[in-house]
């Protein structure tokens, strides 16, 4: 039986508010981009986000690029929606739009 | 290993419109600032998406870390 990889992903980002598909984990990015993305996320006061490491998972790898039609890794998803790169992370969280939309699952004072 | 030079031209060429300029000398990682009309009324992540477009599949096999800026002249003058 083949893995339907889209459906997994679609299950997996809508079932958690806040995920971020990367290159290594939280702890340990193992891309710069990724890293940076991480520290956009607690930035803005999130303690718990969802992390899938596509370095783990050559389909899953493969397959986000396909779901948002985004060819690079990390990718930031909010209640089910693609909302960008590390680049476009960046740009929002330095125009403080970012904060906003990440305001009701932050945990800590910002 | 890929140019600057060559990163720029192939944008260039996908959005014949734009200004584009990349720096970057190690080969392997860009930072590409993209200036276009065709940006106007669009989102980040649409305005992104036509330059990956544009890049094809550059992105996939020869380009790991292009860092991506992309405004329109309206916007840069602010």
């Amino acid at each position: 039986m083949s893995r339907d990889v889209q459906a997994e992903i679609k299950e997996t980002v809508e079932k958690s508010p806040v995920v971020l598909y990367m290159k290594g984990t939280a702890y340990a990015p193992m891309c710069g981009f990724s890293g940076h993305a991480i520290e956009i996320l607690k930035a803005c006061g999130l303690k718990d986000f969802v992390t899938v490491d596509v370095l783990s998972d050559q389909d899953i790898r493969a397959g986000i690029k396909e779901y948002s039609s985004w060819p690079t890794v990390p990718q930031l998803y909010v209640k089910g929606e693609f909302v960008g790169g590390c680049d476009i992370m960046r740009e929002m969280y330095q125009a403080g739009e970012l904060q906003q939309q990440l305001a009701e699952f932050a945990t800590a004072a910002s | 290993m890929i140019t600057k030079e060559e990163i720029a031209k192939i944008i260039q060429e996908g959005l014949p419109s734009s200004q584009v300029d990349v720096r970057g000398d190690d080969g392997h990682h860009f930072e590409a600032i993209v200036v276009s009309e065709e940006f106007a009324g669009k989102s980040r992540v649409k305005r992104h998406q036509m330059v990956y477009k544009a890049l094809g599949n550059l992105m996939e096999e020869r380009l790991h870390a292009l860092a991506l800026k992309t405004i329109t002249p309206e916007e840069m003058g602010n």
